[in-house]
């Protein structure tokens, strides 16, 4: 059958955080999180770089990001960092098969133990936390 | 031979039970996505205007609609009981049986219905299956043991509840696609087992009857196998039979990571 036909969602289907609950909320921030990560690493690794080419190429580059909007840029990434962390821990133990549930007999109105209130503290945790995080980098990079 | 009178003067009253009167039907309007590759391959809505009763389930207003509006729409189904996953589709934006699915409970007086996405479309709401039934197949979805219990002088397999219950759950799967449906890596991978066959396999390796694990953990610890899972949970949110996929797959990741034996 013609690829056309094949009404697969893609990625504008994948990034869709609504619909499926908070699991797939966080989902899509863990992957956008991941991402931001990606591209703040590259950024990171071309900004420390300049200091090869001398003190005054360093010193100009620092002028760059050390402004209220590289500040920001920080702060999101500080987000980020926490959620990505906080999540991640999450999911590297519920992926082991742990905190989970059991298996057992489905009741009506079957609603799966997977997706129980410890997966969901968890994910507010992880948001409280960067939340916070972001709260105190904000304090101590853009206050006085 | 003896007489019964029938005493005159006590009318027999109607019975006190309150029987609540129908209620007025409402008119809804249902947006039914049309869809021939033969024709054209473009994808068009038509709106009908349906009366029904808080009871009405979606199945039956398209059934209206093929009754009395347009009988060329194109939908599947049988048992009209969630019994047998024929009538899976994407109801006002979610992958749900149009069956089990009552229009009172979409609070909306505007019902859009799609075909399940990530499965081809054969025409308006019907879609292949093919995919969906190849990778069942794939993970060997039966009791792999040499010790057969139809061989003469065998006894039958002793199990106790405690084991029937490892994976009875994920039994109950009726093969209705919404799981893959939702799935935020069918989405973007075509090549992705997809949850109802992650599920499965965890259903016969969990069975204590069945020697067949390591085939099948071989089958699913592959590139587009088991890996690609991120648990969005997004399987489990939509099943209609309570199987939770996203819980049979971390139990199966559990024997490849060595948690369990």
């Amino acid at each position: 059958m013609a690829e056309q036909f094949s009404n697969r969602e893609g990625i504008k289907g994948m990034i869709n955080p609504t619909r499926y609950g908070l699991e797939r909320v966080a989902y899509w921030m863990q992957r956008l999180s991941g991402l931001g990560l990606l591209a703040y690493l590259i950024g990171h690794i071309y900004e420390t770089s300049t200091i090869l080419n001398g003190k005054a190429a360093w010193n100009n580059m620092l002028s760059l990001t050390q402004t209220p909007g590289g500040h920001l840029v920080l702060v999101i990434v500080i987000g980020m960092c926490v959620f990505h962390t906080g999540n991640g821990i999450r999911l590297m133990i519920s992926e082991g098969g742990k905190g989970i549930g059991r298996p057992g007999q489905p009741e009506y109105p079957y609603r799966a133990s997977s997706l129980n209130y410890k997966q969901r503290l968890c994910i507010w945790v992880s948001i409280a936390l960067a939340a916070l995080a972001m709260m105190y980098g904000a304090g101590v990079l853009l206050g006085d | 031979m003896a007489t019964v009178e029938v005493s005159t003067e006590k009318k027999a009253e109607p019975p006190q039970t309150s029987v609540p009167a129908p209620s007025k039907p409402k008119t809804i309007t249902l947006r039914i996505s049309r869809f021939n590759p033969s024709e054209n391959a473009e994808t068009k809505f038509e709106e009908f205007k349906i009366p029904v009763q808080k009871w009405t389930t979606v199945l039956e207003a398209i059934l209206y609609v093929k009754e009395n509006l347009d009988h060329s729409v194109a939908v599947r189904y049988s048992c009209r009981q969630a019994s047998c996953g024929s009538c899976g589709m994407k109801i006002n934006g979610k992958p749900r049986l149009a069956c089990y699915t009552k229009i009172s409970e979409l609070e909306s007086n505007v019902v859009t219905v799609e075909p399940m996405n990530n499965f081809p479309i054969i025409r308006d709401l019907a879609v292949d299956f093919k995919q969906l039934f190849s990778t069942h197949k794939k993970m060997k979805p039966f009791i792999i043991n040499e010790e057969s219990e139809v061989q003469p002088g065998a006894k039958e397999f002793i199990q106790t509840p405690q084991d029937l219950e490892k994976f009875l759950q994920f039994s109950y799967c009726i093969k209705c696609g919404l799981c893959n449906s939702a799935c935020p890596t069918m989405a973007t991978d075509k090549s992705f087992v997809g949850p109802q066959g992650l599920a499965q396999a965890y259903r016969y390796t969990a069975d204590n009857r069945d020697q067949g694990k390591k085939d099948r953990l071989k089958i699913v610890d592959q590139s587009h196998g088991i890996w690609r899972c991120h648990f969005a949970g997004s399987c489990s949110n939509v099943c209609p039979k309570g199987v939770d996929p996203a819980m049979a797959i971390q139990l199966l990741r559990g024997y490849l990571l060595g948690f369990r034996k």
